[in-house]
């Protein structure tokens, strides 16, 4: 007799012979249906129709029977609310049950049933438990509160409920602590203001006491909540560790975890020379390692840990090198992870050893791993000098093989090397020129070219090699076309004499026949920069070189700082703060480490910092625009900014200003003396209309590409434009457009990574504007953004963030953070993103305004060279939201009269005079505020006109 | 906290589902596929999965996915530790973890999965515990229920519940007290081509199987105890007598128990039981190669090394093999690539071995890389880091108790590389 007997009645008229059964007399018969009504419940069937009848099964003295009638209700309660309300009674009888089984299971299933009605008549019960005897009663009340809260959070408020659930943290028993702390975190997270856990030395003492005692599951609860305190000197942080260390010894590894985070964030506090702090570090070692034994998807989980700890503290781990050794049959996920923390570990003690397991990965059969394995053998010559030579033989070996994506990730890799040791193994070019041929990635050719060019006055025959390249010049990628336009230059300036023709035809290739701005650009400025000065060009593009950084993808240390604060949690694993990707940035509390409170610095007082109280407060001195506004990013991503107002217009007009000078001083002085003796100079009056027309043509490309966005409802979207161009933005291109459809604003971003290193971590945030434009969610880019690479996101905007008024009226700034920088843009919104649905005044109400705005209010505009009928425009104004009020043709002309409102509230009405055959409209604007009339025409004009 | 369950079979059909909070739709189910589409095998389907307006904590386990959905931030490994509990629970009350088993028991699953989450958070998940609540089936009990009209749910509030010592259930009686205790020890290496070992590590565990009368205290001291730095406890153990005494005093839960794991690996005291001789060539341009392994034992302190197999993935142009062993028998599955030899027991006076040749798809290219060899063994009545338990004290009850130990050593993640 099993189970799946329930699921085998699926002919016609189930529901009907449920339905019999369901009000059978007979208690087994009823039973059995119950049964076979879950059964079909738990795979997803719709059984809602039995509502009534299952509930109807619900007064029974059988506890079996009880608890899956209630199931059931827990899943239908919400389409059925009217019928739920059946149950309350017997729900309110059973919370008096003398059963603590009965009276806690009650009141946990109507905390789940999410039906406004229901919560309502579960307040007094819910109190009663909430003081009840029996300690199972209690606990189960605690986490009903936060069900409850989920639901109806003003209610709990007005209730009282959280007070309750704070006098819980004192309770006598541990498991109650455990989810009065629980439920209060959840609570919390909702409400990031609100300080509910109020954590002050008596309730940690506490929570201590009851971590001792409580199930794992609490233990999690309470140490993630300990995590959150701030001490108030070393010496009470030395004690809570002293108290959290025993559950490094715990079986349950989501404990161990959260037991690193309270040691890593106090640990902060503690003075280095302490002999406690020595012992601490050696105490964290052994449960790190041990998470490794554990099944592969905790393995993954704790190595994205062990990677901040070992950024963080390298100390902790740098003698247990080998467990991070893979093995063939790790899940690749594990594997990739533990080569990432092994190059981290990487050190001269132990270097001999990874190199050897590094070259072993390197004949594994999986590609990605294969690939990161020799890209992590010249990160360890980056890192180890030492061990520089051994690598660059190693990798020699592994070109050797010819397997084609061995060699090319070999010579990306040896191309970093060659920049970080300069003129030491050059040796190794004549190897890699020998496998030009089976270069086949974008990424392996650009090196190669890069290592050509640099090296080009030892490798003989360079011009033939780079012309080899150019062939094919136009099915380049663009990082292959730009490393091969500067590798030519750099060639000419070390043989000028045979190389003439090889740099003309680049520089025509790279700025007549190619529409990308970047290359054109840059072709431009080496074509000048040859024609102007030879030798400054020597000097400019033969420079040297700055080193590379050892660690390239080291995580930021203000942002490691932060996720030091969230070890074991999901942005942990995701190596961002939660702020970047927690739904709608609700409850975001920004946290930070403690300051290390060496008795010398006593004197700063410890509230300066308390971790998990949002700080947002203000640094006592003003630091500079630039700072505000990074700090502005960094602290306070997510919710509506209530920052400080930011000083516009100096931000806004150092952009410009390097924008137009930079132009200035590139485009429009002509070149005096023609410098380069053999060197033709660029037909210089047409290289600026050359330019501009190339750029027009560009830009008309990205049009064609665009126009079909938004077509489909809504408002007019005007094409994107390049907002923040990849020059002034370390290679971030951002291009965008505003939309409105359905109600809801947004902003649609294309951003571009044009830089050669990967983008992460962005993140975006708005001035305070006239019409208190904000985003309603962060900037949701999830995955990094590699070169080359182009992503489109829309970022939903509402109008509630704070307001300032701009000039124009319609001026954005915009500031957008990534892992390399803030960077700052400047855009104009068109109004008729503003104009609401429900814009449309009533004739009369229409008639009594036009007369009361006074009539120097009034501005009139011409719009001009605009084809279309009355109704056209009627028609496409309409699907922008400024709607027709009345209509009316006087001598011809047909006068449209309209109106429109902006989100702020406030109304513009229009008198349209359109003349059959003249393709020029009349347009008078009225309006309180007679600022925006210029907007609105200007809105106006781009409707009719697109 | 945790939303939302869906358990999924290998062939992507999700059989069950449970939610916590509202009810979540299964299309959300869609990313997972997606992921594990791309991971091309079921176990590197990667834990978490990133979706617009959820997040998918997934565990991969006896052919089946867990598949979670949770919404705020939550602590990942709490999420995974909770549904390797889940399977375990289910393994406990069905005897396997499958489909079948759970479909079978279907309505026993949902109560179980209420009874172990509230509002996401983990209620009762003490097997002991949630046999009080809920009675695992048995064909007498079914048989007894339909009778009886009785059902399988108990109406009383556990008794662990509450105490300081949630995981024992009070009332506890058998008529012979017995406490079983088994030292499993499992070494993990890597053995490079040499035959030098590059890592390896002792991962132990000494699981319990305790049945005894009323509140029994046990305390196990061991001869060697400082062998044991890096070790985890079940909750039960004391773990300021382990740190002043290194003594493990507990009161134990009723029935099979881990009671702690540890971890050796201070290399010096890994020993490493057998060694193998192993010689694999493919020749340029031929489309055969030659295949030559030998096992034999090392350090096994004078114990017999059996149950000995090894597993070898082939490398993919491989398409048959020719082998003669000297002992046991072998396969070779044309399509995963694996070879499997089933070797049996070492005897000193005639190593095992396994030759012959290999036969590649011809025009292939050479393959570059040499698989490795897996090897299972076992060695009865030996722990291998040598760990000895002295005694075994019992406090607070009166009756004599039978008392056992049992020793032994298997190979774990244990590695040949050639």
């Amino acid at each position: 007799m099993t189970d799946s007997k329930y699921f085998t009645t699926t002919k016609k008229g189930e529901i009907f012979e449920l339905k019999a059964e369901l009000n059978s007399d007979k208690k087994e018969k009823k039973k059995e249906a119950v049964k076979k009504v879950i059964a079909s419940m738990t795979v997803g069937k719709d059984v809602s129709a039995l509502f009534p009848d299952v509930v109807n099964c619900m007064q029974t003295d059988n506890l079996e029977l009880k608890k899956l009638v209630y199931l059931y209700l827990m899943n239908y309660a919400k389409s059925q609310p009217d019928m739920a309300i059946m149950a309350v009674n017997t729900f309110v009888k059973d919370c008096e049950d003398p059963n603590p089984l009965i009276r806690a299971l009650a009141v946990r299933t109507m905390g789940c049933i999410r039906v406004d009605k229901i919560t309502e008549y579960l307040c007094e019960p819910l109190r009663k438990c909430l003081k009840d005897e029996d300690p199972y009663v209690r606990k189960t009340a605690a986490v009903c509160v936060a069900k409850l809260h989920d639901i109806n959070a003003q209610l709990v408020e007005d209730q009282g409920f959280l007070d309750t659930l704070k006098d819980l943290i004192s309770d006598s028993n541990p498991m109650v602590v455990a989810n009065a702390v629980a439920a209060l975190s959840e609570i919390a997270e909702s409400h990031p203001s609100s300080n509910l856990l109020d954590l002050n030395p008596q309730s940690i003492n506490k929570l201590l006491t009851a971590l001792n005692e409580c199930t794992e599951w609490g233990q999690i609860f309470i140490l993630d909540c300990l995590a959150d305190y701030a001490p108030k000197d070393d010496r009470e942080a030395q004690s809570i560790c002293e108290r959290v260390t025993p559950r490094l010894s715990h079986a349950n590894s989501a404990v161990v975890l959260s037991a690193v985070k309270v040691l890593m964030k106090f640990m902060e506090m503690l003075s280095k020379d302490l002999d406690y702090y020595s012992t601490l570090l050696k105490k964290l070692a052994p449960p790190l390692v041990t998470l490794l034994s554990a099944e592969p998807e905790l393995q993954y989980v704790a190595l994205r840990n062990i990677n901040l700890i070992v950024q963080k503290r390298p100390e902790i781990l740098k003698h247990e090198m080998k467990v991070f050794f893979v093995k063939y049959n790790d899940p690749i996920y594990v594997k990739l992870e533990k080569l990432d923390i092994m190059i981290r570990l990487a050190s001269q003690a132990n270097i001999a050893q990874v190199l050897a397991e590094l070259k072993e990965y390197a004949t594994e059969v999986d590609v990605d791993f294969v690939r990161k394995a020799v890209r992590a053998i010249g990160r360890c010559a980056i890192k180890v000098e030492q061990s520089a030579e051994r690598c660059v033989s190693t990798l020699l070996d592994l070109i050797q093989t010819k397997v084609s994506y061995v060699v090319q990730e070999a010579v990306v890799v040896i191309k970093d090397i060659f920049r970080k040791y300069p003129n030491k193994y050059e040796s190794v070019i004549a190897t890699l020129c020998e496998n030009l041929d089976s270069l086949d990635e974008p990424e392996a050719r650009a090196a190669m070219t890069w290592i050509v060019g640099e090296y080009a006055e030892r490798i003989d025959n360079a011009d033939e090699l780079l012309e080899g390249f150019l062939e094919g010049f136009h099915d380049e990628s663009t990082q292959v076309q730009l490393q091969l336009l500067t590798a030519i230059v750099k060639l000419f300036l070390k043989k000028p004499t045979e190389t003439q023709g090889l740099v003309q035809q680049v520089l025509s290739l790279a700025t007549q026949d190619s529409d990308n701005p970047d290359l054109r650009d840059r072709g431009y400025i080496y074509w000048r920069l040859l024609s102007t000065d030879p030798v400054a060009a020597k000097e400019v593009v033969l420079a040297e070189k700055p080193l590379i950084s050892e660690e390239t993808d080291l995580i930021e240390p203000t942002l490691l700082d932060e996720l030091i604060c969230y070890i074991g949690t999901l942005a942990s694993v995701y190596h961002k703060p939660p702020s970047a990707f927690v739904e709608g940035g609700r409850g975001v509390v920004l946290k930070s480490l403690p300051p290390r409170t060496a008795s010398s610095e006593s004197t700063e007082s410890p509230e300066t910092t308390p971790a998990g109280v949002p700080t947002g407060e203000q640094p006592d001195a003003i630091p500079a625009q630039g700072d505000l506004l990074g700090d502005l990013l960094n602290l306070d991503l997510g919710p509506p900014a209530s920052g400080p107002p930011l000083p516009a217009s100096s931000v806004q007009m150092a952009a410009v200003d390097l924008l137009g000078g930079g132009l200035d001083s590139l485009m429009g002085d002509e070149p005096e003396g023609i410098g380069g003796p053999n060197f033709a100079a660029p037909p210089a009056a047409a290289a600026p209309a050359n330019v501009g027309a190339a750029m027009g043509s560009g830009l008309s490309d990205l049009f064609d590409l665009t126009s079909g966005v938004g077509t489909l409802s809504g408002s007019y979207v005007a094409p994107k434009a390049v907002w923040l161009p990849a020059m002034k933005a370390k290679g971030l291109e951002i291009s965008g457009t505003f939309t409105r459809q359905v109600g809801s604003i947004s902003m649609d971003l294309q951003l571009t990574n044009k830089a050669l290193q990967v983008m992460t971590d962005f993140a975006i945030q708005f001035n305070r504007n006239s019409f208190g434009l904000a985003p309603a969610a962060p900037l949701q880019i999830h995955a990094p953004l590699s070169p080359n690479q182009t992503v489109e996101i829309s970022l939903p905007l509402s109008t509630v963030g704070s307001v300032m008024k701009m000039e124009p009226l319609n001026n954005l700034q915009v500031a957008v953070k990534n892992n390399i920088d803030v960077f700052y843009f400047s855009t104009l919104y068109p109004l008729h993103i503003l104009f609401v649905e429900d814009g449309k005044m009533d004739r009369q109400m229409f008639l009594a305004t036009w007369k009361d705005i006074p009539s120097e209010n009034e501005a009139q505009f011409q719009i001009r060279d605009c084809p279309l009928s009355a109704d056209a425009a009627s028609g496409r104004l309409q699907s922008s939201n400024i709607f027709t009020v009345a209509r009316r043709n006087v001598e011809g002309q047909d006068m449209l009269y309209q109106s429109l409102k902006l989100t702020n509230g406030i109304w513009v009405l229009a008198e349209l005079r359109v003349q059959p055959g003249n393709p020029s409209f009349t347009l008078s604007l009225k309006c309180r505020a007679p600022e925006v009339s210029r907007h609105v025409y200007q809105a106006y004009e781009t409707i009719l006109k697109n | 906290m945790i939303h939302s369950l869906f358990l999924i079979n290998c062939s992507g059909d999700i059989f069950l589902e449970k939610h916590w909070k509202s009810v979540v739709s299964q299309s959300v189910c869609d990313y997972f596929f997606e992921a594990q589409e791309k991971a091309a095998d079921v176990e590197n389907v990667p834990p978490v999965i990133s979706t617009p307006h959820h997040y998918l904590i997934s565990i991969y386990r006896d052919k089946l996915f867990f598949v979670s959905v949770i919404q705020t931030e939550v602590p990942p490994l709490f999420v995974i530790e909770f549904l390797h509990r889940v399977a375990d629970t289910f393994q406990d009350y069905f005897g396997e973890c499958s489909e079948a088993a759970i479909k079978d028991n279907v309505v026993i699953v949902y109560e179980l999965l209420e009874e172990m989450l509230d509002n996401g958070f983990p209620l009762a998940t003490e097997s002991n515990i949630l046999k009080e609540l809920i009675k695992p089936p048995t064909i007498l009990r079914s048989v007894v229920n339909s009778i009886t009209g009785s059902s399988n749910v108990g109406d009383t509030l556990p008794t662990g519940q509450l105490s300081n010592i949630p995981w024992r259930r009070a009332g506890v009686k058998y008529t012979n007290n017995e406490a079983y205790f088994d030292v499993v020890e499992e070494i993990d290496a890597i053995i490079d081509k040499s035959g030098s070992t590059v890592f390896a590590e002792i991962q132990g565990v000494i699981d319990a199987c305790i049945k005894l009368s009323g509140m029994p205290d046990l305390s196990l001291s061991f001869m060697n105890p400082r062998l044991l730095d890096d070790v985890s406890f079940h909750p039960c153990v004391r773990f300021k007598r382990w740190e002043s005494e290194r003594v493990l005093s507990f009161i134990p839960p009723d029935g099979n128990f881990r009671l702690i794991s540890y971890r050796v690996s201070s290399q010096n005291l890994v020993a490493i039981p057998v060694y193998v001789k192993h010689s694999i060539s493919f020749k340029e341009n031929s489309s055969c190669g030659r295949f030559d392994i030998t096992i034999g034992p090392k350090q096994n302190m004078g114990k017999t090394v059996e149950g000995i197999t090894v597993t070898v993935h082939m490398p993919k142009v491989v398409l048959n093999m020719n082998l003669t062993p000297t002992q046991g028998s072998y396969t070779f599955d044309p399509v995963t690539k694996v070879m499997t030899w089933d070797v049996g027991k070492i005897t000193p006076q005639k190593l095992p071995s396994l030759k012959g040749l290999v036969n590649l798809q011809s025009g292939a290219p050479r393959p570059e890389e040499n698989p490795s060899l897996n090897i299972q063994f076992k060695i009865q009545q030996l722990a291998i880091s040598g760990l000895k338990v002295n005694r075994l004290d019992m406090y607070g009850e009166k009756y004599k108790p039978f008392k056992g130990v049992k020793y032994i050593t298997k190979a774990g993640k244990f590695q040949v590389r050639t």
